[in-house]
Formats: C-alpha cells, sequence, structure tokens
C-alpha cells in the first residue's frame, strides 16, 4: 500500500541520517521519517520531489530498498543548484521530502519471464529498487541480467553493491565503461554492445531501461534487433519535472505528462514521442 | 590430428560458412593461450595474425606517452580480435593484450589471404563477416564518443 500523500504540495522534513560519496560529484542520502511519521511505502521506480529549502526543488527518484521503507533512500549527482545544495547536505540537517509519485517499473508482471534490468551512468539509482524486489523473490524469474555502463570505472556509482550481486550465482551482471587505464580488468565498450553477452529467452523477456537518451535509443534498438516485443520494454523517461502531479505541464511529452503517466513506460506507448527529435 | 574445423565452425565469427570453407581455414589456423598480461597484438608490429577469441578477454589499449596504457575496447568470448590486417601497410594499429587467461585461435593472416586470392568465394564470405564486424565497431567507436553520460 503506496503513502496517502494528505497534501501532495507539502513537503515533510527528513532528516539525513548518512551521506555516501558515491563519484567525484554524486551522493546517495540516507534520510529518517519526522517521528510519528508513518514508513515511507514506494514502488520501484517511483520518485520524490525534494527540497531544500531556501533554494529549491528537483525530482529525483528513490534509489532504496522498496522492502525497507523505514528509511528513504537517494542518491543524486550534484549538476545545478538544488542538486548541489543536496549533495552538500551534512548528517542531521533537513531536507523536504513530496511523494512518492509516478508510475513504477513493472515489475508485479515479470514473475516467469527473464528480465534483463539495463542501466547508464546514474541510471542505475531508478532501477536498483527494482533490482532489489526481483532479488527478494529471485525463485519467481527466469534468468536476470544487469548490463550497467558509465563512463569510466570511477564513475560507476553502488561499486560495493555491484561487486556483491556479481558474486551471486543467480544473478548475472554485466559492468562495462567507455574507456579506461589499464588496471580495470572489466569490459571496455559501450552498453547496447554488451546486450549480446547476456542469455534470455526474448519471447518471455522483459526489459527496465534508465539511462541516457542516446543509450536508450540505440539499446532499444538491440534489443528490438534480438526479438524482445516492444510492449516488454519499459523506458524511463526523464523531463523536467516540477509539480509531480500533471497539473503544471513542465514535463510534457506528446500526450504525456512524464511525472504522472510516467517516468516509466512502456516503450510502445512513447516510441513516437521517444525518436522525436522536437520534443 | 586433431581438427580444428568444430571449433572454428562452432565461433560466431565464422558462423554459417561453408564446410569446404571451414577446411581451408583451418589449415591457416592454431590453437593459443595467453595468460593475464601477455600482449596479443602489439602496435606497428607486422599484422602476422588475427584471433577468435574462445574464452577470456583482451583489452585493446591505445598507449600515451604521458598517461600510459588506455583500454579504448574489450574483446571476449565469441569476438574477433585484429582487424584491418588486409589493409595495408599490414600493421597493428594498437596494443591488446589479455586481461585473464585467454583461448583463442590464430589465424595465419598471410596464408589465409593467399587461400582468399585462390578463392574468391571464401574471400568474400570472410569479407562479409569482417564488414558486419567493422560495422560493429564502427558504432561502438561512435557511441563512445558521444560521451552518453555527460552531464
Amino acid at each position: 500500500m503506496l503513502n496517502a500523500i494528505a497534501d501532495p504540495m507539502l513537503p515533510t522534513p527528513y532528516r539525513v541520517l548518512k551521506v555516501n560519496r558515491e563519484t567525484g560529484d554524486t551522493f546517495t542520502l540516507t534520510l529518517k521519517p519526522p517521528k510519528g511519521a508513518p514508513h515511507f511505502a514506494f514502488a520501484p521506480g517511483q520518485f520524490n520531489m525534494l527540497y531544500v529549502f531556501g533554494v529549491g526543488e528537483v525530482p529525483i527518484s528513490i534509489s532504496g530498498d522498496p522492502d525497507k521503507p523505514e528509511t528513504l533512500v537517494h542518491t543524486v549527482r550534484a549538476v545545478g543548484a538544488v542538486s548541489r545544495a543536496i549533495c552538500a547536505l551534512k548528517k542531521g540537517e533537513t531536507l523536504g521530502v513530496r511523494g512518492p509519485f509516478g508510475v513504477p517499473w513493472p515489475v508485479e508482471k515479470a514473475p516467469g519471464w527473464d528480465v534483463l534490468v539495463i542501466a547508464g551512468g546514474l541510471g542505475l539509482a531508478p532501477v536498483r529498487p527494482a533490482v532489489y524486489h526481483l532479488l527478494a523473490r529471485r525463485p519467481q524469474y527466469g534468468n536476470l541480467e544487469l548490463i550497467y555502463g558509465a563512463r569510466t570505472p570511477e564513475d560507476l556509482v553502488f561499486r560495493r553493491e555491484l561487486e556483491r550481486w556479481r558474486g551471486r550465482f543467480d544473478f548475472r551482471v554485466h559492468v562495462t565503461v567507455d574507456t579506461a587505464k589499464g588496471d580495470w580488468r572489466g569490459n571496455v565498450g559501450v552498453v547496447p554492445n554488451l546486450i549480446s553477452r547476456a542469455r534470455f529467452d526474448p519471447e518471455h523477456t522483459m526489459a527496465l531501461i534508465c539511462g541516457p537518451g542516446v543509450m536508450m535509443r540505440f539499446t532499444v534498438q538491440e534489443l528490438l534487433n534480438r526479438g524482445v516485443q516492444m510492449e516488454n520494454i519499459y523506458v524511463s523517461m526523464e523531463r523536467n519535472m516540477k509539480c509531480g502531479l500533471g497539473l503544471c505541464g513542465h514535463c510534457q511529452l506528446g500526450p504525456f505528462f512524464v511525472c504522472k503517466d510516467g517516468p516509466v513506460f512502456p516503450y510502445d506507448r512513447v516510441r513516437d514521442w521517444f525518436l522525436m527529435r522536437e520534443v | 590430428m586433431e581438427t580444428l574445423e568444430p571449433i572454428l565452425a562452432a565461433h560466431p565469427f565464422l558462423q554459417g560458412l561453408d564446410s569446404r570453407h571451414l577446411k581451408v581455414i583451418a589449415e591457416c589456423a592454431a590453437k593459443v593461450n595467453f595468460n593475464a598480461g601477455e600482449f596479443l597484438l602489439k602496435e606497428q608490429e607486422e599484422a602476422g595474425r588475427f584471433y577468435l577469441i574462445n574464452a577470456g578477454q583482451v583489452a585493446v589499449e591505445i598507449f600515451r606517452a604521458r598517461g600510459g596504457p588506455s583500454t579504448i575496447l574489450t574483446v571476449g568470448e565469441g569476438e574477433a580480435l585484429g582487424w584491418l590486417w588486409f589493409e595495408k601497410p599490414y600493421h597493428w594499429h594498437f596494443d591488446a593484450r589479455a586481461v585473464h587467461l585467454t583461448r583463442a585461435l590464430a589465424l595465419d593472416v598471410k596464408a589465409l589471404m593467399q587461400r582468399c586470392e585462390q578463392d574468391h568465394e571464401l574471400g568474400y564470405a570472410l569479407m562479409k563477416r569482417y564488414a558486419h564486424m567493422l560495422a560493429v565497431q564502427f558504432r561502438v567507436m561512435i557511441l563512445q564518443l558521444v560521451d552518453f553520460y555527460g552531464k
């Protein structure tokens, strides 16, 4: 059961419990709800609006475990004024939270299927809750594979977790970087190219993709080439979300509001808009 | 004596190739192993052999005087290593080093070229595969240049 949002425009003050540095500019914040507040229930793929008081508000995907709603986890890259302010927060400081918003990954449809989780860069954060969900119910699925790419080894987020996941016998993890120095012993290349190494039955495969637009475009193409059905490919779209409720129109993508109708869409639903350059 | 034809036939690069052609290619092939850190190719060296990787992983590197080696691509199981061996001046443009223990089939370039000249059907079948591999590599390189993950 997801949180009933009393006033969806009113942020709840959460306290920063822990800050982990993932890369040079990316941080994972663990947040604690105020005393007496209910646990923060959410579905994998949903996002919150995070409000740094006096600075502004930004949409950030939830990157924590949906089965552990006692704390709220967000992974943020410091790229703008608000995200920089979020990343500068220290333990004990306060952050406003509105949410959860958006359509989640359709993990409830995945039992009995092979599942490919494909992420690029910080795109691993929005799919991480789906990975937690799938691994917690591992016997329900066929092959489970993660394909993840970043620019360099130093840009990989959740590195320890990736290493831990790689150690499992029931989860294949493929990591690649665009370029690396001599001491990197993993793959170098691009995400779409690694799809050929994944094991899956195209007719019974669900793919969850999150990453930069160009990466998603070529990844979708490669999956289609391999026979995965369009309606079983899910993409997480990124737009400038403001209200989170489909009221303000900032995140409009053709006939959709990404905050309300997405951010997760089946590819066949957004294909025309996905490929359109003007939107 | 062990024949390499079944191993060649099983490699994705040669998949679907006529058995007559596989037999000819097998005459130019040898099994090779490389320990982690060993070079398969070195920049400027004569392009004497190219490789069909059966197991392991190879890093294709470019060496920079200040930064040392940088890996621009890795080649793994089921892939081919050593492009442009048919282009003059027949030397390698990059280094390639085994990341892990790597097992491969080494194909003698001169012998293979000679056979391709003698049998244009074989030459065409190989060139089609090479063209496909180059197209894939070209696309990969372009995508790497695009810098997906830039802010």
